[in-house]
Formats: C-alpha cells, structure tokens, sequence
C-alpha cells in the first residue's frame, strides 16, 4: 500500500480511526491540535460519522470520552500539555474507574515553549496516576502504537496516554497503514460498579489498579517498542526515551560506537532491561524529550548506584527540547563545521495582525487606563496576549486559561482600583465561566473584556464554543442586564467605545464589555465566500 | 542521496507550499522524507521555518543538524541568514531579495544583501518582480524554488508535477502561473546570475 505523508498528530489522527475508533474528543493547543483536525477532515471518518468536535476544555472532553467509554466505544481525547492540568481531575480518577472501550488520552508537550506558558513532560502524569503511555520515536510509531493503545486499555481496562512533543506533533514522514479494525458494538461495563467511585469502591479499584502495576511493567518488558541494542562496547550504555533515539542515532556511527542503547518506548518503564543495561554498562547516559523522568528513577535520591548522566548532571541541558546538536555534544562527538548568524539579524517575533480587532479594544483601554497608572489590566492566553507587546504594553499578566477574570477578583477584593480582565471568547467557555460566576456572586468590582474575534484564533481557527451566546451566559450568570456592553472596535468608534469603557469603570459592580468584530483572517474568509456564492 | 533543505520566510510567505512539492517529487521518486514545519504562535507574522530531509536511506532526526543542511532556501533575505549555523560547509544558500519589514528594527537592506553575498555559493534574486513578470505576485516562492531546483537533485520534472498537485484545484490558469515561475527562477539559477 502506498504511504500517506502524514504529520505525527496526523498519524495518531489516522492510527485511532483504522484502529476503530468511535469518537474524538478535545481542546485545542499547540501542538495537539491537528489530531482533531485531521479527524475532522478525514473522508472515512466522516462517511463512518466518527463523532469527532471539540469541546469546551478538557476536562468535558476527558469525561466525554470515559462516557464514550462506557457505552463500550473507542475513543480519543487529544490536549496540550497544560490541557492535562485541566483534565487532571478526570484523568487521574479515570485510572480507579478504568475504561470500558479503549481510551486513548493523546497529549503534546511543548518542550522549549514553542508556543505554551510552560514546558511540563506528561509521563510524570501517567507515573503520578499509574496508568500506562507510550511515546512514540516517529510517525510510523505513532500510527501502529494506536492499534496498540486499545489492546492494551481494553484487556486491563484502563485509559492509555499516548505521549508526543512538538517535533514529532508537526513533523511529517510516510506512513504504511495496517488492516483496519471495526469498530465496537455499544456494550455496557460488566461491572455495574466499574465507574463508581463511592470511597468503598474506590478503594477496591485503588487496590486492583496497584495489584496490576507489575503486569504493566511486564507489557512493557516484552513490549516491540521497547527494543535493546546490544553493543560491544560496554563502557557506556544509552537509554533514549521516545523521539530521542532519533537524535542518538543521527550521531552515532554504531560501526564506531558500538554502545548498548535501550529504547523504551512504552511506559512503565521495563524494569528488566534497565536492569541489563545497568548491570553491564560500566556508566548509564539517558536521553529525554522533557523531563528527567527515567533519569531521576535509576538516580535515586541518594546516587550511590551506577553513573547516571542526563540532564540532572549537565551532561545535557536541564531545560528545553533536545536537538542533533546537543545529543552530539553529549555523546561526547566533535562538533560538526558551522557558522554563526550574522549579526545583522535581527528577532522577528510574533505580533498582532493588522486589523486586528483586539489592537482597537487594547487602545480604547489604554486611553483609560493611563490615568490610573500601569498594571491595571489582568488578561489571559489567546492572540490578546500579543498586546503584553510594544506598542500596546496593555496587560500585565497570563497565567493559566480563565485566570484573567479570577486574579481581577482577587485584586479588587484587596481593594485594587479599576481591576480589569481581558480574556477570549474560546478561553471564556473554557475557563472564563466559573471565574465570571465568583465575581457575580461576590458582587465583585471588576471589568470583563470578553474579547469576541468568533473563533479560537492563536491554535488557527477552531469553532469556538461560546459562540451567538456569550451575553445570555453572562446574563444567566446574573451580571446586570444594563452593565452587558457591546462594542464594535474599530478607530472610528474609539471614542464612543472609551466612554463606555469609562461609564463602566465607575460603575461599581461587575460589567461586561464585549468587544466584537471578527478576526480579520474570518472576516477575509467569509467575504470570499460570499464573493463565491 | 541524501539532501537536507532548510526552508525559511515570514508567516504566510508560502513556504510550506515549497515543502509540499519538493516533499511530493521527492515521494514519486522513492525517496525517504522528514519534513518538520512550524505551527502556532510563530505565525503571527514571526520567522517560520521547516526542515526537509530527503534520503535514499533511513532518516532519523526529524530536525536537521547545525552545519549540516545542503541547501537553504529562503523567501526572505535576514530570514535566510537567521539559519546560516545550519548550512553545511559545501552548502548552497538561495534567497530572495526582498524584504519583509514587519518589525520597527529591521536592519539597513543593504547590509543584509551584502552579508548574503559574502557566501561563495548562493544565489539571490528579485524574486517578487520575477513573479510579477510571469503573471502573478504571489507566485514569488515558486520563483525562488525554481533558483533552488538546480541543486536538488530531483527531476524538475517531478517538481513540475508537484505544481500541478497542490495548484490544480485553483485552476489550470493557477498551475500554468506557478510553472512559468518556477521556470525563471531556474532560468536565473543556470545562467548563474547573482
Ligand atoms: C489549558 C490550555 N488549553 C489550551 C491552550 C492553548 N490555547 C492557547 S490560546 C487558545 C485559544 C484562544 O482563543 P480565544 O480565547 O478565543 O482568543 P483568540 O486567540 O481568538 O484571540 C488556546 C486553545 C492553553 N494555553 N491552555
Ligand atoms: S489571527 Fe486574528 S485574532 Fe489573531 S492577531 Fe491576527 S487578526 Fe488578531
């Protein structure tokens, strides 16, 4: 068969539907978040009607997908890494209810902060909850651990973590595709009690899922991602976790450096070769896309055992991805000939697009804000982000998703004066809701910015879930029907959107402001479709 | 045969459209591939690159390595010199002239030109009144991907097909536009015209 070309997330995307998956789940974020695209788009997924949306954060996708699981169905739920801190709740109760129908809980981690507020390595969530994950090396991996992944959820009932970084997330490679599988017929637990968590029957899965770590750890052992090379040399012995062996075997000349590498792949880790390659090995180098995970485990608190080198040592950076150059370095090969960049170059960070409706609402505050000093302006994570940025310098913080509206609480309960947010309509239905719910109940005196582009614009265009109803949810929520703005940003309206702006700011209470006008990329679209018609 | 191309531009120049058709003539001629690409916050306007990383034989690292890359094809001229650590001592370095000055800092044009031109082997041209020539603007990266096919040892014909591939749901007028580009790009190439 011919292969596809297909983007890592692409290859889980198509690894999941032949493996007969029932529906997609997710939030979208870089680097996740082609899965669900791909899905979306596929024209097998769409004649079998595959459910595939995505969902207002993920936490509802996580426990959307269990639901699907329940009713005996494959399912897949995609996130970034910071999206697991959502799910957190779900994904770590999930491994006392298990699964019914294969679940596979695909996470992106964005090592270097390609694009996130954070880098955090997701297998130290399939550790921490005790349930299994794979990482795969490359897109082929990708595509047949999928195949895989349900084997294993659906013979020890459990959901299964399906770990990747940036690199391998948008890197594309041909993939060969299996035979296809059909997918499950709706069946229920055979356990009526398997999804309760009352403490007397959590405390019996708690015993159940400790009694079958071990059983992991022997899937992992005999595992065919897990592989061994045995090397003759033995002064040194190398294990690679995932998309690192790739850059140990882009350097190494194993004619010349005939070293024992141990690729582990599938997690918990494989207890039985890591004993080998140990008791063999005169010193261990380990090789992480993330997170010393695995070195920190053969290290050991007290370090008394064989020669652990990684990223704990220095041997490798502590923080950020790996690449060719510095596996080289640690591997401890001559550099390869290179030049510096030329000094004339200069940084071209990301901005705000021109036209960009959030450029005219960050101006309209601005105006006001000026008189009361700086640092007024709490926001949140999406395009508006971009407005930290000279020449707009219009917010002081992003933290997490939602966290514009309750950080505004905090300040103005200390008394902080005007205390503004300015968050996103995808992030508002994601996070924004229950924030939005404290200030109304605490009659707090705060501003919302509830800054409505009509889409999920920073991960590229995703539907966004809050769409058309945005004032209802305020109003439903109680904030005062007269104190709900609407406002078109635009340079010609600034200065009757500053007086809005100004009326609410001394308005004691919380208001909302909804600044709406679409991103200029919609906009551009819809004219081309109307120009079509 | 093993070629490692680093691509580079400004978000939404096209340089993914150039992967796909080096990727796709690659494929068609039973080569290995890796293509690694950019996504997310590094398209606002920011620096995007993609790594492209064809072989006869299996290709491991999806990122190619500093002073590794064979060729270094750019539809901006600082862009291109952001991944000079990347170009292999024998490497060629194709951009195009142009400039996008989206940034208030953006250095005195000459001074990247000349910096350009301190390589031995490199071409650069003014791709964008090329493209205009050969009937529309935004046929520039094909113009630059025609410089560039010189040196990577693909039939062009493939290249050509790969044109068809990507382009021909827009129209064979599109197709034809894209063609005649990426032909005097090429022709620029060959005459060794600087
Ligand atoms: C928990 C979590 N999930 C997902 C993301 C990725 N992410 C960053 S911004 C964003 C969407 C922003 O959309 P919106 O709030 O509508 O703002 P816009 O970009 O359209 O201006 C997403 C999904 C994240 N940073 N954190
Ligand atoms: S993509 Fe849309 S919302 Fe984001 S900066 Fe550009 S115009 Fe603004």
């Amino acid at each position: 068969m011919k292969k596809l070309l297909l983007l890592g997330d692409e290859a889980i995307g198509q690894g999941a539907l032949d493996a007969g998956l029932s529906g997609a789940y997710g939030y979208p974020g870089t680097p996740s978040t082609e899965i669900i695209e791909y899905i979306q788009k596929n024209s097998e997924a769409i004649k079998r009607n595959v459910h595939r949306t995505w969902s207002a954060n993920e936490k509802t996708a996580l426990e959307s997908a269990l639901g699907m699981s329940y009713a005996g169905k494959r399912v897949i739920v995609t996130m970034k890494h910071v999206g697991l801190n959502v799910a957190a709740d779900a994904y770590m109760n999930s491994a006392l209810t298990g699964a019914n129908g294969g679940v596979i809980v695909a996470v992106a981690d964005d090592p270097s902060m390609h694009s996130s507020q954070n880098e955090q390595d997701s297998r130290f969530f399939s550790k921490f909850a005790l349930l299994p994950a794979f990482e795969p090396s490359n897109q082929q991996e990708a595509y047949d651990m999928c195949f895989k992944a349900y084997e294993l959820s659906e013979k020890y009932n459990l959901p299964v973590m399906m770990r990747i970084t940036t690199r391998l997330a948008h890197s594309r490679a041909g993939v060969e595709r299996k035979k296809t599988i059909k997918e499950n017929k709706m069946h229920l637990p055979q356990n009526p009690d398997q999804f309760m968590l009352l403490p007397a029957f959590a405390r019996k899965k708690y015993q159940h899922l400790l009694s079958i770590n071990e059983d992991l750890v022997k899937e992992s052992e005999n595992s065919e991602f897990n592989t061994y090379q045995d090397g003759k040399d033995k002064s040194l012995g190398i294990i690679v976790c995932g998309l690192a062996y790739n850059y140990v075997m882009e350097n190494l000349d194993i004619e010349k450096n005939n070293f024992s590498i141990l690729k582990i792949s599938q997690y918990p880790i494989p207890r039985k070769q890591i004993e080998k390659i140990s008791s063999e090995c005169e010193k261990l180098l380990v090789f992480e896309e993330g997170m010393p995970l695995v070195e920190e485990m053969l290290k050991g608190y007290l370090d008394k055992g064989i020669k652990v080198s990684g990223r704990l040592d220095g041997t490798l950076p502590r923080a950020g991805e790996l690449n060719p150059q510095i596996v080289r370095k640690a591997l401890g090969l001559s550099k390869l000939e290179s030049q510096e960049i030329p000094l004339v170059v200069e940084n071209r960070p990301p901005a705000l697009c021109k036209g960009c409706p959030h450029i005219d609402t960050y101006k309209a505050i601005n105006e006001i804000t000026a008189k009361y000093g700086k640092g007024h302006v709490f926001s949140d994570i999406g395009c508006y982000t971009l407005g930290f940025l000279p020449p707009y310098n219009a917010i002081s913080s992003c933290v997490d998703m939602g966290a514009s509206i309750s950080m505004a609480i905090g300040a103005a309960d200390a008394g902080f004066f005007p205390a503004i947010a300015t968050i996103g309509d995808s992030t508002f239905g994601h996070s924004g809701i229950t924030g939005l719910l404290d200030a109304v109940e605490t009659d707090s005196n705060i501003v919302i910015f509830i800054m409505d582009n009509d889409t999920t614009a920073m991960t590229g265009m995703q539907d966004s879930q809050v769409n058309g109803r945005i004032e209802k949810i305020c109003l439903g929520i109680g904030v005062p029907e007269e104190h709900i703005k609407v406002i078109n940003p635009l340079s010609r309206n600034h200065e009757e959107n500053v007086r809005i702006i100004q009326k609410e700011i001394d308005y004691t209470g919380v208001s909302v402001i909804i600044p709406r006008r679409p991103c200029i990329h919609v906009y551009k679209k819809s004219l081309k479709k109307e120009k079509n018609k | 045969m093993k070629k490692d191309i680093i691509l580079a531009g400004v978000g939404g120049q096209g340089i993914l459209s150039i992967a796909t058709i080096i990727g796709y003539a690659a494929i068609e001629s039973g080569l290995n591939l890796k293509q690694a690409e950019v996504h997310g916050m590094s398209q606002r306007g920011g620096d995007v690159q993609s790594h492209l990383r064809i072989s006869d034989r299996q290709i491991y690292s999806d990122l190619i390595p500093h002073g590794g890359a064979d060729v270094i094809i750019s539809v901006e001229p600082m862009e291109a010199l952001r991944y000079k650590p990347y170009l292999s001592p024998s490497g060629w370095f194709i951009s195009n002239s142009n400039p996008v000055v989206n940034i208030p800092n953006y250095p005195q044009i000459q001074n990247v030109i000349d910096e350009i031109n301190s390589l031995t082997k490199k071409v650069i041209l003014d791709a964008d009144s090329i493209a205009k020539e050969s009937g529309s603007a935004k046929s520039m990266n094909m113009v630059v991907l025609g410089a560039a096919s010189k040196y990577l040892d693909l039939p062009y014909e493939k290249l050509e097909e790969g044109i068809s591939y990507i382009f021909g749901r827009k129209g064979e007028k599109v197709v034809e536009i894209n063609l005649i580009a990426m032909k005097a790009g090429r022709a620029i190439a060959e005459k060794g015209l600087q």
